[in-house]
């Protein structure tokens, strides 16, 4: 499959610190990748280095081919790059309804940014004149799915999607994932709760100290070397 | 009945004007998340462009206005937003509140440097020369009509725009989370612009509108502004339409204290301080959660040492007895708020530096001091020293009731209002009777202040009063080191990490804040008293808001947790500006706008200079032969200047020289240190990672 978006050899830091040593990495069109690790492996940094949050200090970042390398958040944004941050990735003092208008910039209406999200969510709709931030846990998420799905992105960035919600949500808002991915969406996801997400993924990607320790299908022997990883090895 | 509509249409006619300021405050700061000080400096000087381009040159009303409005405002806006705001985004909001303290100081001195203040500039309302029309018995100039029309246009305009279209959520996204914004495609920094232009847009609009009805002067009009916050904070700084209604209140409440507030010597200020009283009731009645500050970034505290602090006294004694025998008579009046002011200013480091509230009023409390002492120690008894300190610090106290409820810049607004209403009408009332005790202020005018009296000995030469405020400077600054050092002080600080915090383990919150205000009001009151003996007579204007600012800005810039800071403060504030007016007269108008540039200079060193200063000076400390030969230079300059063979300029001049010198050889003599010992689990975070630590490491490991 070709890649739609591709980290090849990136190297970054937290100011002097090198917390990425060369990573490789890649997501093709309707494929859900995996990026998994312990803490401070650099999950997040590759992922916020995809999505123009975080800069790179050598290496390419590629999107369908072309050379995106130090573009910022708003042009890959428009580029087809959708993140969704930890921690709820919504404007918490804007309705539910602003929130969605954010998403205009891809030149669907605010009408038809309101009719993909509420079908694909119906709570939202009753929401709609709400603050996001009053919402529980579940729903924020939902908004923020909803408003990556509206803007119709080619690439879709999740991180620790699955934090402080109850695991029925989780296992829902997975499901619309694996749908997301299934219309064409390269997906690529940071998560801790392994589980949750190795169940969807085509593909799972370990990092670890700053490097892509392995890479494959989510199969039994990669789930116990996470294991021994996050929990140290018997051997 | 007649009487009742006519001052009601005056009111709402007024309150429009405080609606669309007010409305402008309110969308910068949903829109960015700064609470602009300077927002009616701003007008104001809209104002003053107005009348420059219609009265003084004569332009087509037209023209004028959509030469303002349309250019310089949002101009103004823009270079506000880049210069100003943007280098400082990224700090807390006490330090983006006190970028903007800075610009409404520089925006007054600017306008007072342009305009003559001297000189009386009156504008022509809109459409004078038609006759009012009347509503009923009550007659509506144009003039006011227009400005409730505009008012009206202003609140649908803003309303549709936050919240009908996608520029709106933009720019209110921005102050939620400004990093997600970037990742909705959208540009933070463009839809600051677009709110700086608005903002400034109606600041002007509104300046515009009030100047024909007030004396154009650039502080009064800066200062109607505090109607504009209270018309705000009724709004809670984020509802247009709640602004608006605050707005009317306001408004009306004024016209109808013209109208019907008894005629006598103890009211009219009361009417002049209504908005501040307001605005104070407002920061008091209203949910305390919602007024809570946002976010604050905390600078650290460093801890002196008693051998340091001993040192930094005895150097600030020296200093104040050497300045006091170079100095003529009149330079002595002029220099010798260096000490006094510089106490005022040390009474910042525990509030605001330790404590971490910040307080507009200091310098009002320094004018209770003083006009305590003014009256109590008329014949130099020194109990009423300690008096002026006593009730600033119970004034202190009353403040601090308020500030339990709130904090950052709400905290700062609480203040401003405090200070305004003691400059208002507090210090403006003529003597009254309490309980049978005269009580005397400033008598409507000056009031006269005489020295104290020590051990029989009356201090009241120039230099006799510096050496003591010095002295005085010096027990304050190791009170507020031994302040640090101890429990109150780290119970202070761990109070500003996080009042939550510091509750739940067992603190008591209303009394660290009523003692620290208190300590902070009564540090102020002294410094207010030796200011007062200094200058010889007081005044309301010595101590009012505005002159509190450049000492709130230099403070802030000398970093707020180092106990140098009086010193600092009091030198950098009087020494500098007063020595280059002397040097060249012709420069006191852009001398006057330095503590204002130097406050804006923030944002390249949020944590203070004072600081900084003295590591600069350290190796000269640390050198013994350069320490030995300052002195000896010191000493020997001292006494060719007491035997009149070199003047005072001349002794301070080559003294400055002889250090500077003295610093840069010590400096460089000084051997390059050794690389400091690093704890092995910073390897590779506070310097590189080499290669042979693995083998350290491991050799470690195995020995243990």
């Amino acid at each position: 499959m070709n890649a739609l978006l591709e980290l090849r050899g990136i190297r970054a830091a937290h100011e002097r610190i090198t917390v990425l040593h060369g990573v490789d990495l890649s997501v093709a069109a309707g494929e859900v990748v995996a990026l998994l690790g312990p803490n401070g492996a650099g999950k997040t940094t590759t992922l916020r280095i995809a999505a123009g949050v975080h800069p790179v200090d050598s290496g390419q970042l590629l999107l369908g081919g072309r050379d995106m390398t130090g573009a910022v958040a708003r042009d890959l944004a428009r580029a087809g790059v959708c993140m969704i941050p930890e921690g709820r990735g919504v404007f918490p003092n804007l309705s539910v309804r602003d929130n969605l208008l954010m998403m205009t910039y891809t030149g669907r209406t605010r009408a038809e940014i309101e009719d993909i999200a509420y079908t694909r969510f119906p709570a939202l709709a009753r929401r709609a004149s709400q603050p996001a931030g009053t919402m529980s846990g579940g729903e924020q998420q939902m908004l923020a799915l909803a408003r990556g799905l509206a803007t119709d992105p080619a690439v879709l960035l999740l991180d620790e999607l699955s934090m402080g919600l109850a695991p029925l949500v989780v296992a829902r808002l997975y499901e619309q994932v694996a749908e997301i991915a299934r219309q064409g969406v390269a997906v690529l996801v940071v998560e801790q709760f392994a589980a949750a997400v190795l169940d969807i993924a085509d593909r799972a990607a370990v990092l670890v100290r700053g490097r892509v320790e392995r890479q494959g299908h989510p199969d039994d022997g990669l789930r116990a070397e996470l294991s021994a990883l996050y929990l140290g090895s018997s051997a | 009945m007649d009487q009742f509509l006519t001052f009601g249409i005056v009111g709402l006619s007024t309150a429009a004007i405080y609606a669309v300021i007010g409305s402008g405050l309110v969308l910068t700061y949903t829109t960015t998340g700064v609470f602009n000080f300077a927002h009616g400096a701003a007008g104001m000087l809209s104002a003053f462009s107005y009348w420059q381009l219609t009265v003084g040159w004569g332009w087509p009303v037209p023209i004028a206005l959509a030469v303002v409005l349309l250019l310089l405002a949002p101009a103004f806006g823009l270079l506000v937003e880049r210069f100003i705001l943007r280098p400082v985004q990224a700090l807390g909001e006490a330090e983006r509140l006190v970028m903007t303290v800075a610009l409404l100081s520089g925006l007054i001195g600017v306008a007072r440097w342009i305009w003559d203040p001297n000189v009386a500039r009156p504008l022509p309302a809109f459409f004078d020369d038609r006759p009012p029309f009347h509503i009923g018995p009550a007659a509506v100039t144009w003039h006011q009509a227009i400005t409730m029309a505009v008012a009206v246009a202003v609140a649908i305009t803003l309303r549709l725009l936050l919240y009908r279209t996608r520029a709106g959520a933009e720019m209110r996204a921005t102050v939620d989370d400004r990093a997600l914004v970037g990742l909705t495609g959208a540009d933070p920094v463009r839809a600051n612009k677009a709110a700086w232009i608005l903002g400034t847009q109606l600041a002007a609009l509104g300046g515009i509108l009030i100047a024909p009805t007030v004396t154009l002067d650039a502080a009064q009009l800066s200062l109607l502004i505090v109607s504009a916050y209270t018309a705000a904070v009724f709004g809670r700084l984020r509802s247009v339409p709640l602004t608006f209604i605050g707005a009317v209140v306001i408004g009306c409440t004024e016209s109808y204290l013209t109208g019907y507030l008894p005629q006598n010597d103890y009211l009219p200020g009361l009417r002049l301080a209504a908005p501040a009283l307001l605005l104070f009731i407002a920061l008091l009645v209203f949910p305390h959660r919602r007024l809570r500050g946002r976010d604050r970034r905390l600078a650290p505290v460093p801890v002196p040492t008693a051998r340091g602090t001993l040192v930094f006294a005895a150097a600030t004694i020296a200093f104040g007895v050497v300045l006091a025998s170079v100095l003529g008579e009149a330079d002595l009046i002029t220099y010798g708020p260096i000490f006094s002011l510089g106490i005022v200013a040390l009474s910042y480091v525990p509030l605001t530096g330790y404590a971490g509230q910040i307080s507009l009023c200091q310098l009002s409390m320094a004018g209770i001091g003083a006009v305590v002492w003014a009256h109590f120690g008329a014949h130099g008894q020194l109990w009423a020293l300690g008096l002026a300190v006593l009730v600033a610090a119970v004034a202190g106290a009353l403040i601090a009731l308020p500030a339990l409820r709130l904090s950052g810049v709400y905290l700062a607004l609480g203040t401003a209002a405090f200070a305004v209403v003691l400059d208002r009408w507090i210090f403006t009332l003529p003597a009254f009777h309490v309980l049978g005790v005269e009580v005397a202020l400033f008598d409507q005018g000056s009031v006269e202040v005489t020295g104290p009296s020590l051990f029989g000995l009356r201090l009241d030469s120039g230099e006799e009063l510096m050496v003591l405020a010095a002295v005085c400077l010096a027990l304050a600054s190791v009170l507020v080191a031994a302040l640090r050092r101890g429990r109150f002080g780290r119970r202070l600080i761990a109070l500003r990490d996080s009042e939550a915090a510091y509750a739940t383990l067992g603190g008591n919150l209303l009394f660290a804040k009523v003692l620290v205000f208190s300590l902070a009001s009564g540090i102020a009151g002294l410094g207010g008293a030796l200011y007062g003996m200094q200058q010889r007579a007081i005044t309301p204007d010595q101590f009012n808001l505005i002159a509190g600012l450049p000492l709130f800005l230099v403070a802030v810039i000398g970093g707020l947790g180092a106990v140098g800071n009086g010193l600092f403060t009091g030198t950098a504030l009087i020494g500098p500006t007063n020595a280059l007016i002397t040097l060249a007269p012709s420069l006191q108008n852009p001398v006057a706008l330095l503590p204002a540039l130097a406050g804006m200079g923030l944002g390249k060193n949020p944590d203070g200079i004072a600081a900084h200063f003295r590591h600069q000076w350290e190796p000269l400390g640390r050198d013994r032969i350069a320490r030995t030969a300052l002195l000896a230079w010191l000493a020997t300059a001292w006494l060719l200047r007491l035997g009149d063979l070199i003047d005072g300029w001349t002794f301070l001049g080559g003294a400055l020289v002889v250090a500077v010198a003295l610093r840069t050889w010590a400096s460089a003599r000084q051997a390059p240190a050794a690389e400091p010992e690093i704890p092995v689990e910073w390897w590779g975070v506070r310097r590189d990672w080499r290669p042979e630590d693995e083998e350290v490491l491991a050799r470690g490991v195995a020995a243990s």
